[in-house]
């Protein structure tokens, strides 16, 4: 009794913990449940069951609702699938003008926006592409087919890469400095040197529509959120579900409502960047100090003023970070949204990963994670940039670099003519490096991979066996056995103790939204390999934080790799992991590992540095060894920033799970990327991606509730 | 006498939901307990005053006491619940959003505890930003600026941005940013609480020179007493949003309104604030050879009238002989029965 009162929260642990494990033995598992019984393909089976909703048939398998409940949402991707498809073809029509057989026709509203979108987003990307490439399309944009037959020297020649590489090298020197210029420099002869310039220059066309576009509206709305409470309350939820979708199951509706190519790609990149950009705009709104607004008020400013000339330059630094985001996604997505047919690199890479061609996909992934590497360090330059009023310059000062340009024009429109004479029977290397025309290394590294599978192949091979056997296996088949009632008992308890009742309410609308959905199996295998992933990933990212952070130079250096890292599309992970592993859950599982140990590494590190150098002293003072100090002192402070490393840990392991399914895992990304190739897909991607989101949700919800309790107790902020 | 620039008139701020009606059904008896009770929070109750041209209000109160936020009704960074004020005879309250916007690009300038500079922009940047707000050139304002910079006297530090200024120096570009459109209204909130004792003082003493020069008409908020008075024309202490005592720093010492206002003014060396004209006799018996002036602050004349036997003349600036003070007098003020004064 006594004990009981002192430690109340540790019985109620123990309570909760007796309680699940009692539910997990008194319930068995049913006789006639086997893993993965195909609940979502709708196949006549007689053990099925079946209910009916709105005229549709919904069937699975009845098992003992303690065991598994019945997926009663089961009629969801149906019906979402049935709402698009109407908002598509049958919905509110209108009369539109249709140029080529000269008469109006009627077509349902939504098609007739998304046509009209799709049509501006392709002449954009077509624009970009042409000043880069060269080639006709803008062209015929403002004239016609015709016109273009009529007039055969009317054709974008494009730029010739030496102008572009200069020109990149020229922008970063005014930018940052010589460091950037050389990076800039050197990267673009080597996307050139290696054959791989057109299919960069499609995904840089691609990223320079994007990504200003989603800094666009991400910023405008983030600045409607923060001036009404009503838009931001409406934006939220979507927000958060938003940031903790995976990618590939965003595709699935974007194929339905925009067809396939660079723009539908486009359009949802945008979808996927624009949210992180709006909440960050909002933070970076609200952290402005009340006073500086005042100041602005009282210098006269009106709204508007107010708003661009002192609230957001105020509020860059987080609004830079979006700017960050808002890249890295743009390039995360330029090699997913290959999948529904956006050209470039990224539809190298998938291909070259589709062949098991390691060689050609580590090139086109280093190009990459090059151009993503030099985009963010340009924009980073760019938002730091000072301006500055002393301009009694004369007009080749004012102007030098424009000039300098300019030179660098003619120079290189000169090389490229020189080389048509150079070149004559080749291609012309001065203006562009045809693709596979250049060095290659893919060879190299190809018979490096086979060396290395020839050599270690048994270690490789052991390892792997005893991985899957004695660890992975027992793990699916322990998070399967739980019955899902016990399941929902545990969160649904966690989150009480945790964060009370509204805490509690929340996890379980959450919990029984998968559970009643057809795919809890599946949510499980997913649950369970990021479980993995994650704590692997913690163990590592916590030891080596906290090692690096014993030396500044060390944990400087540390959060710079995780900042080189974080660039890297997440679909680059996956080259080295298939290199060595080869396509099994072992490769997924130590992509996952990778990417995700990046939060938890960069928090443990920030979280350490936040501990009040007040405390450090304190603590040498009282005589504490450095272990001690370590132990504590510095981790029960910097604990609740580190869990905020864990909820990002738990996202970025999601991410890559699903992204695992590339290779081929069992988990609800199977069913995802399945839902990419099927006609009537886009309910299930929709409706599997929620399923993903809430998971990470949950835990999100769990976490920061934790978070905010533990801080509150210590008294930090 | 002339208008005066800024004329409150029963000004009420009063936080909460529905703090508009319970303002209206209390009669303007507004008591904080009940108002607390529903809901609201008492900001500013019932405050009424004049602050005529050129002159320097010094509003003084500890924190939570509704100073800072009867200055944010003044400057309409908030709206008032109730009551009027008027700024050169215009209805605050009345204007709307471009009036406003216009009042406040031409008359008022506004100071800051933090500084609230703009972290983007230098020193000269700073300052000429209120200037560019308006829409001069940005030649125009930066030669403006430069004037600003050395009136302040940051020169060389134009092109600084505000981290690399320590507090001392910031606070003087908020100053220098407040008086570039040239104001005739200077609003100060608590612009020197955040500095160190030293700097504190040095910038009153540099305030003080500015305002000499300037002559505008000032309200200035403070939590320091001996800043108060130091600086003041005329005090208003302020408690729970009531404007306690109104007066001039002479007469707040001497006759403190309230059990309240005594207690600030009990550890005040009176011979720093007095001055003689506050403790002259208009007597102008028994006069000996010394002369002094009514402006002179006791502290600074008062080795010279306890030498003296007889009583000293006091003369206005005319010299003409208007009163006379004597050592016992002196002796009685700076030394004498503190506790129950009067």
């Amino acid at each position: 009794m006594e004990l009981l009162k002192k430690y109340p929260k540790t019985f109620q642990w123990l309570f909760l913990l007796v309680v699940f494990f009692a539910l997990c033995f008194a319930i068995d598992v049913p006789e006639t449940y086997k893993f993965i019984r195909g609940q979502a393909e709708f196949v006549k089976d007689p053990n099925q069951s079946s209910y009916v909703f709105l005229g549709k048939e919904v069937r699975y398998y009845a098992f003992d609702v303690f065991w598994r409940l019945p997926p009663l949402l089961g009629w969801l991707p149906i019906w979402i699938n049935d709402s698009l498809f109407f908002l598509m073809n049958d919905w509110m029509p209108i009369e539109v003008w249709n140029e080529d057989t000269q008469e109006f026709k009627s077509r349902p509203i939504v098609l007739q926006i998304s046509r009209n979108l799709t049509a501006f987003m392709t002449f954009l990307i077509e624009l970009i592409r042409e000043i880069l490439l060269g080639g006709l399309e803008t062209i015929v944009a403002f004239t016609s087919w015709d016109w273009i037959d009529k007039n055969p020297w009317a054709e974008l020649p494009g730029l010739p890469w030496t102008i572009v590489a200069a020109g990149a090298a020229l922008l970063s020197y005014k930018l940052s400095g010589k460091g950037l210029a050389l990076f800039a420099g050197l990267t673009m002869v080597y996307i050139s040197v290696f054959g791989q310039w057109k299919p960069s220059m499609q995904t840089l066309s691609f990223i320079l529509v994007a990504a200003p576009l989603s800094f666009i509206f991400g910023l405008g709305l983030g600045i409607a959120a923060f001036r009404s409470k009503r838009v931001e309350k409406a934006l939220y939820p979507i927000l958060l579900v938003m940031q903790t979708m995976p990618q590939y199951a965003v595709l699935v509706p974007a194929l339905v409502l925009f067809g396939v190519g660079d723009h539908a790609a486009v359009i949802i990149t945008m979808v996927v960047a624009i949210p992180p950009m709006i909440l960050l705009t909002l933070l970076g709104l609200r952290a402005v100090p009340p006073e500086v607004i005042e100041a602005g008020r009282m210098s006269g400013c009106t709204n508007f003023q107010l708003m661009f000339k002192v609230l957001i330059p105020t509020a860059r630094r987080d609004i830079l970070i979006g700017v960050n985001q808002v890249i890295m996604v743009c390039f995360s997505m330029a090699v997913i949204s290959a999948f529904i047919g956006a050209k470039g690199l990224g539809f190298n890479l998938l291909l070259a990963l589709n062949q098991l061609n390691i060689g050609l996909a580590l090139e086109a992934g280093l190009c990459i994670s090059l151009i993503a590497i030099l985009l963010d360090k340009m924009s980073l330059a760019w938002a730091n940039k000072q301006t500055d009023y002393f301009g009694n310059l004369t007009f080749y000062q004012r102007n030098k670099n424009l000039l300098f340009f300019g030179a660098i024009f003619v120079i290189g429109i000169v090389l490229a003519y020189i080389g048509t004479y150079l070149f004559k029977d080749t291609f012309n290397y001065l203006f562009e490096i045809p693709h596979n025309k250049g060095i290659s290394t893919a060879d190299f590294w190809n018979k490096g991979v086979d060396w290395i599978f020839d050599t270690f192949f048994i270690y490789i091979k052991a390892f792997n066996t005893w991985l899957i056997q004695e660890v992975l296996q027992p793990m699916r088949a322990l998070y399967l056995r739980m019955p899902a009632i016990a399941t929902i008992v545990l969160v649904v308890g966690a989150g009480y103790l945790i964060g009370g009742l509204r805490s509690a309410l929340v996890v379980c609308a959450l919990t029984l939204f998968i559970a009643f959905s057809p795919w809890w199996d599946r949510a499980l295998v997913t649950a369970y390999m990021a479980t993995f992933g994650v704590i692997v990933s913690c163990i590592i990212g916590f030891t080596v934080g906290t090692l690096c952070f014993q030396n500044k130079h060390s944990a400087n250096f540390m959060l710079g790799v995780c900042d080189i890292f974080q660039t890297f599309p997440s679909f680059v992970y996956l080259i080295p992991v298939m290199m060595l592993f080869g396509i099994t859950d072992t490769s997924v599982l130590i992509a996952v590992i990778v990417y995700a140990t990046i939060p938890a590494t960069r928090y443990t590190i920030e979280g350490l540095r936040s501990v009040p150098a007040g405390l450090h002293d304190a603590a040498t003072m009282s005589g504490v060894n450095k272990f001690q100090r370590l132990t504590k002192i510095e981790f029960p402070l910097a604990f609740p920033h580190m869990m905020l490393g864990i909820n990002q840990t738990i996202v970025f392991a999601l991410f890559m799970v699903i992204i695992g399914a590339f290779i081929g895992t069992e988990d609800l990304g199977q069913y995802i990327l399945k839902a990419l190739s099927d006609k009537k897909g886009a309910g299930i991607g929709l409706t599997l991606g929620i399923c993903v989101a809430f998971i990470a949700l949950i835990f999100d919800n769990l976490i920061r509730a934790y978070v905010q309790k533990r801080k509150k107790h210590l008294g930090i902020d | 006498m002339s208008e005066p620039v800024i004329k409150c008139e029963n000004v009420y701020k009063i936080f909460g939901a529905n703090a508009q009606k319970m303002l209206q059904d209390s009669n303007g008896n507004v008591d904080a307990k009940t108002f607390q009770e529903n809901g609201c929070i008492v900001g500013v109750n019932n405050a009424s005053f004049e602050v005529s041209k050129g002159e320097m209000l010094v509003v003084m109160g500890l924190s939570g006491s509704g100073k800072s936020t009867l200055l944010r009704c003044i400057s309409r960074l908030t709206d008032a619940t109730g009551g009027k004020i008027f700024i050169e005879g215009q209805d605050l309250l009345q204007l709307n959003n471009k009036d406003l916007i216009d009042l406040r690009r031409n008359k008022m300038g506004m100071v800051f505890q933090s500084f609230a500079l703009l972290p983007h922009k230098t020193v000269v940047e700073n300052i000429a930003f209120p200037l560019q707000i308006k829409g001069i050139k940005t030649e125009d304002s930066i030669s403006k600026a430069m004037d600003m910079v050395k009136l302040v006297g940051l020169d060389g530090r134009e092109n600084y941005f505000p981290r690399e200024l320590s507090g001392g120096q910031q606070q003087r570009v908020g100053i220098a940013r407040s008086l570039a459109v040239e104001p005739d209204i200077w609003f100060l909130d608590e612009p020197f609480s955040a500095l160190d004792p030293l700097i504190r003082k040095e910038m009153q003493d540099e305030f003080l020179r500015l305002q000499d020069k300037l002559q505008k008409t000032i309200m200035f908020i403070t939590h320091d007493f001996d800043e108060a008075l130091k600086l003041a024309d005329r005090i208003a202490i302020m408690k729970d949003g009531i404007i306690e005592q109104l007066d001039t720093p002479a007469n707040i010492v001497l006759n403190p309104a309230t059990e309240y206002v005594r207690k600030f003014t009990e550890e005040v060396p009176r011979e720093k604030v007095l001055l003689i004209e506050d403790v002259m006799e208009i007597s102008k018996d028994n006069l000996g050879d010394l002369k002094v002036s009514k402006d002179e602050i006791i502290e600074n004349v008062a080795e010279k009238i306890l030498t003296q036997e007889k009583s000293v003349a006091v003369v206005d600036n005319n010299n003409n002989i208007i009163g006379s003070i004597n050592p016992t007098k002196i002796i009685n003020t700076v030394f004498g029965g503190r506790k129950h004064n009067n």
